[in-house]
C-alpha cells in the first residue's frame, strides 16, 4: 500500500470493503471474490509503475474493464490486485483516411462506432453488451456478436494493441500496418483473458456502414428444419451479416419483454439478414427468401423498414435480460458446434431438460454454431443450483464430443476451467501454461483463470469416473 | 490425427533422434519457398507424406487438410464446390504445400479485403520439439478456449513446431468479379485508395505500378455493375484480369524478377509493410504498391539500413524478399521486450531450438 501511494493519489486505491464490493464479480455473479485493495490508474506511467511494485512484490494482478464478462475472467484474487482501466476512457483518434481509431481500452464498444458515425464507418463487432462493454475487455475476450459471421471477431478487426508487460514495460503488438515483423503475437494476446499482459491502447479498424440492411424473420414448426435451413443457407454460398436462431421459449421471454413481433407459434425462428447496396440487399433477400422457403419456413416475413428490421433485433439483444425476467436466474452457456448439428444439439439439450428437471431457453449465433443455451433455475435452491452446474457441464461435453469447443466467446474465465480438461489433453494444457510462461514466468496477470492444472483435472477427471461418464476410466490421465 | 498415423509416427521417430543428438531439423514442404527467410539449417524433415483432405464440408464452410498436400491440390477441391481461400495465398514455384503456405503466412492480393492467411487459421495439429501431437483450435469459426496457438503458427516459419494438419475456413467464390484500369500517378494512385476504403465498395483488390492503377471488384452482381459504373476506368477481358492478378500473387509479373545482372549489381526486392496511408516512400528504384498502398514492394539498390529505416519512419516494417546480401537479416529487428517474448514461446514450444533454427531470427 505504501508503494502504491507513491505513484497513485490516494482516491486511486480503494482498500475499505465497502469500495471494493462493486468488484469482487463481473457479470458471473455467483463466483466471487474479496480483492486486497483495487486501483485506479489514469495514465500509462501510474499502470506501468503499478505493474513495476505488484513485479517486484509478487502480488497478483487482475486486470478489469467493464466487468460484462460472463466467465469470472475479472472475478478478483484475493490476495491480490484489481487493476481498473475504466479511466482509460479516451478516443485517442479517428483517422477515416485510413479507416482506423485508435481508442484507450476503457472506451466502450458502441462508443466507437458512435464516434467514427459522422465519417460513415463503424466498428463491426458487435457483442450484445457493446453498450457497456470496453474495448480492452472485447480484446480479452476476442469477442464476437450478432455479425461476426460476415465481419469477423474482434481479432479480425483490431491491427495493434498496446500495452504492458507483467513487469511494467510498454509492449506493442501488431501494428498500424497490417502486419508487424515477427511472430503474429496478435491473436495470442486478443482472447487471452489478461493472462500475458495488460492493454492499455488499442487501433481498430472502421468500416464503412452498410448504405441498407433488410433482415428476414422465418418461423419453423419443429427445430430440426431451422437447423438444417441455417446449413442450407451457407450451402448456397450465402454469408448472411446474422443469421440467428430462437427457440419457442426463448421468444415467448423476449416478446413479453421487449414486444419484438416475434412468431410466437413457432417452434424455432431465424433471424437473417442482408446488408450492403440496396441493389445487393434486394437481390441477396430474395435468395434467402428461396432457400428458406425450401427449407421449409412456414412463414416468412422481410423487415419494411429500419425500425422494423432493429425491432427483430432488440428482441435477439434483450435475450438474456428477458431470461433474467423470467426466472429468479439463469446460466448461459456458450459452446460453439459445427452447423449441422444444430438440430441434434438442441434434441440433446431437451432430454437434458427432462434429466435435470430444469427449463432451458435457446438462442444462437446459428450461423457461427455459437450456442447460448440459457438454463434456468433458482440459485436459492443449492438443489436447483447443484443440477444447473451438472446440465452446463453436460452441454460443455456434448459440444465437444459432437466436434466443438466449450466457449466460442465468453471466455474460459473461472467458470469453464473444469470443461478444459475435457476438451485439452495434459500435453496440450501443459502447453498452454508453458506459453504463459513467456510472458509472465511468476504467473502474477490473472492467476488461476483459463488454463486448469494438472491437479484440478485428475480431480475432475475422478469425479466423472464416480459419476460413471468418463469414456475409458481405466486409462490414466496425467 | 492419431499417434498410430504411420507416417506422423516417422516424424515423431526423427524428431526423437533428433532430440537424442540436439541436431537441428529442417522442415521441408514442396520447396517453393525456400528462398524466404534466413537461411535452412539441419537434416531434412520431409512432410510431404502427410497428404490429403482429411474432411471438408461445403456447409460447414471449413476444410481440414494435412499439410505436406499441395496447395493447387486443395484449391482444385474447394473450387469443385464454389468455394476458395479468400486470403489468395501465392504460389511462387508449382508444388507448394498447405504447410509451406501457413508457416510463411504470406497473402495475396485480396488480403487487405479478405485477410490473412492467420484469419483463415481455425485450428492446428503439431508435433512440438517434445515430439508431442497437440491440437489446437478447431473446425468452427467462434472458439476461445484457451489461447489461440493456431493462429500464432501463420507466419512462424517452422520455429515453433511441425504443422501437420490445419483446418481453414473456405468462402463461397464471389458470383461476379470485374477489374477496372486506370492511368495514374502514384499521388493519385493514393488519393484514390483513400478514398475509396471509406466507401462501401465491393473492392477485393488494388495494385498500383507504373502509371497503372488496377482495381478488382468482387461481390453480388449488382453490387459489383454498379461499382463499375460509378469508378469508370477501363475494365479487362475476364482471361486477362486473372492473369494478371495470378502475375501479381505468385511474382511471376517481370517486376518481381531480379536476373543474375540485377543480383550481380546488389539490387534486392523488398516488401514494405506500412500503414495504408503512408505517405510516399522516397527509396532509389522501382516500386509496386498493393493492398491500397498497405503492402509496397521495392526493387532497389538501397542497403538494409536505408530500406529499413523508410519503412519505421511511417510506423511499417521491412522484408528482404530475394536478394544476394542478407548479413543485414531478412525480417525487421524486434525490440527487446518482443525478442524476450519471442525466445520465451521458443522455449516454451521447442525448447532444444530443433526446428528451423535461426529461420526467422538468429538465436530462434
Amino acid at each position: 500500500m505504501a508503494a502504491l501511494r507513491e505513484v497513485l493519489p490516494r482516491e486511486a486505491i480503494l482498500f475499505r470493503h465497502e469500495d471494493t464490493v462493486p468488484y469482487e464479480c463481473d457479470a458471473l455473479t455467483a463466483y466471487r471474490a474479496s480483492p486486497m485493495v483495487v486501483v485506479l490508474p489514469e495514465t500509462e506511467a501510474q499502470v506501468a509503475a503499478v505493474l513495476k511494485i505488484c513485479h517486484q512484490m509478487t502480488v497478483p494482478i487482475v486486470a478489469r474493464g467493464a466487468g460484462t464478462g460472463l466467465s469470472g475472467g475479472a472475478m478478483p484474487h484475493r490476495s491480490g490486485v484489481i487493476l481498473s482501466l475504466s479511466k482509460f476512457n479516451k478516443i485517442l483518434n479517428i483517422d477515416p483516411a485510413s479507416c482506423t481509431a485508435i481508442v484507450q481500452c476503457g472506451v466502450r464498444n458502441l462508443a466507437i462506432s458512435e464516434a467514427a458515425s459522422g465519417y460513415g464507418l463503424y466498428y463491426a463487432p458487435d457483442p450484445s453488451s457493446q453498450i457497456a462493454c470496453t474495448i480492452g475487455g472485447n480484446v480479452a475476450e476476442n469477442s464476437g456478436g450478432v455479425h461476426c459471421l460476415k465481419y469477423g471477431l474482434t481479432l479480425h478487426n483490431v491491427l495493434r494493441v498496446r500495452g504492458f508487460m507483467v513487469t511494467g514495460e510498454p509492449v506493442d503488438f501488431g501494428s498500424e500496418a497490417l502486419d508487424a515483423a515477427g511472430l503474429d503475437l496478435l491473436p495470442i494476446i486478443i482472447g487471452s483473458e489478461g493472462m500475458l499482459a495488460v492493454t492499455t491502447e488499442v487501433t481498430v479498424k472502421l468500416i464503412p456502414k452498410p448504405q441498407s440492411a433488410r433482415c428476414i424473420m422465418a418461423s419453423f414448426d419443429d427445430i430440426e428444419s431451422a437447423g438444417a435451413a441455417v446449413a442450407s443457407v451457407i450451402a448456397h454460398g450465402i454469408i448472411p451479416a446474422g443469421l440467428e436462431m430462437m427457440d419457442r421459449a426463448m421468444t415467448a421471454a423476449v416478446d413479453a419483454f421487449v414486444h419484438a413481433d416475434y412468431d410466437l407459434s413457432a417452434a424455432a425462428i431465424l433471424l437473417c439478414e442482408s446488408d450492403g447496396t440496396p441493389a445487393e440487399v434486394a437481390e441477396e433477400i430474395a435468395r434467402m427468401e428461396q432457400v428458406l422457403s425450401a427449407a421449409g419456413a412456414s412463414r416468412i416475413e422481410v423487415s419494411r423498414d429500419e425500425a422494423q428490421r432493429l425491432k427483430f433485433w432488440s428482441g435477439r439483444k434483450n435475450a438474456f435480460p428477458a431470461s433474467g425476467s423470467i426466472s429468479p436466474d439463469y446460466m448461459c452457456m456458450d459452446s460453439t458446434i459445427p452447423r449441422k448439428r444444430l438440430a441434434e444439439m438442441l434434441r440433446a439439450i431437451q432430454q437434458m431438460e427432462i434429466k435435470y428437471n430444469l427449463r432451458c431457453a435457446n438462442v444462437f449465433h446459428a450461423g457461427d454454431g455459437n450456442l447460448h443455451p440459457l438454463i434456468l433455475f433458482d440459485a436459492a435452491d443449492a438443489d436447483q443450483m447443484r443440477r444447473c452446474e451438472l446440465f452446463g457441464a453436460d452441454i460443455l461435453e456434448t459440444s465437444v464430443r459432437l466436434g466443438g469447443t466449450v466457449t466460442g466467446e465468453h471466455g474460459v474465465g473461472i467458470e469453464k476451467l473444469n470443461s478444459m480438461c475435457v476438451q485439452f489433453s495434459a500435453a496440450e494444457r501443459a502447453q498452454f501454461l508453458a506459453l504463459k510462461q513467456a510472458f509472465d514466468p511468476l504467473e502474477l496477470l490473472n492467476p488461476g483463470k483459463v488454463i486448469p492444472t494438472l491437479h484440478r483435472c485428475a480431480e475432475y477427471g475422478k469425479m466423472h469416473v464416480h459419476r460413471g461418464m468418463l469414456p475409458f476410466p481405466e486409462l490414466p490421465r496425467f | 490425427m492419431s499417434a498410430q498415423d504411420p507416417v506422423l509416427a516417422r516424424l515423431v521417430d526423427q524428431i526423437n533422434s533428433a532430440r537424442s543428438r540436439r541436431a537441428p531439423l529442417d522442415i521441408r514442404g514442396g520447396g517453393s519457398k525456400t528462398f524466404y527467410g534466413e537461411a535452412a539449417v539441419g537434416e531434412p524433415l520431409d512432410v510431404t507424406g502427410l497428404s490429403g483432405i482429411t474432411s471438408y464440408e461445403p456447409t460447414e464452410l471449413v476444410v481440414t487438410v494435412r499439410t505436406g498436400t499441395r496447395l493447387d491440390d486443395l484449391e482444385a477441391a474447394l473450387e469443385a464446390h464454389g468455394q476458395c481461400l479468400a486470403f489468395e495465398p501465392p504460389r511462387f514455384a508449382p508444388g507448394g504445400t498447405v504447410g509451406g503456405m501457413v508457416a510463411a503466412g504470406l497473402s495475396g492480393p485480396a488480403r487487405a479485403s479478405a485477410g490473412s492467411v492467420r484469419d483463415h487459421v481455425l485450428g492446428v495439429t503439431l508435433l512440438n520439439g517434445r515430439g508431442e501431437i497437440l491440437t489446437f483450435g478447431g473446425q468452427v469459426a467462434k472458439n476461445v478456449a484457451g489461447y489461440d496457438v493456431s493462429r500464432l503458427m501463420a507466419g512462424s516459419l517452422g520455429i515453433l513446431g511441425v504443422i501437420c494438419e490445419v483446418s481453414l475456413k473456405v468462402l463461397p467464390v464471389s458470383p461476379s468479379t470485374a477489374t477496372l484500369r486506370f492511368d495514374c500517378d502514384e499521388a493519385q494512385a493514393s488519393a484514390n485508395f483513400r478514398d475509396w476504403a471509406s466507401q462501401p465498395l465491393p473492392i477485393n483488390a488494388t495494385a498500383w505500378h507504373e502509371g497503372g492503377l488496377y482495381v478488382r471488384l468482387a461481390g453480388a452482381r449488382a453490387a459489383v455493375a454498379a461499382a463499375c459504373t460509378r469508378l469508370g476506368g477501363a475494365q479487362l477481358a475476364p482471361e486477362q484480369a486473372n492473369s494478371w492478378w495470378s502475375s501479381v500473387r505468385d511474382h511471376s509479373a517481370e517486376f518481381f524478377a531480379i536476373g543474375a545482372a540485377g543480383l550481380a549489381r546488389g539490387e534486392s526486392l523488398w516488401r514494405l509493410s506500412v500503414p495504408a496511408t503512408a505517405a510516399a516512400l522516397k527509396l532509389p528504384g522501382q516500386q509496386f504498391m498493393e493492398w491500397g498502398g498497405a503492402q509496397r514492394w521495392w526493387k532497389t539498390l538501397a542497403d538494409a539500413g536505408q530500406v529499413r529505416s523508410a519503412a519505421a519512419r511511417v510506423g511499417g516494417h521491412a522484408t528482404l524478399i530475394r536478394g544476394a546480401d542478407k548479413s543485414n537479416g531478412v525480417f525487421a529487428p524486434l525490440s527487446e521486450v518482443s525478442m524476450r517474448i519471442h525466445r520465451g514461446l521458443k522455449q516454451a514450444f521447442d525448447p532444444l531450438r530443433l526446428f528451423n533454427r535461426g529461420r526467422l531470427y538468429a538465436g530462434l
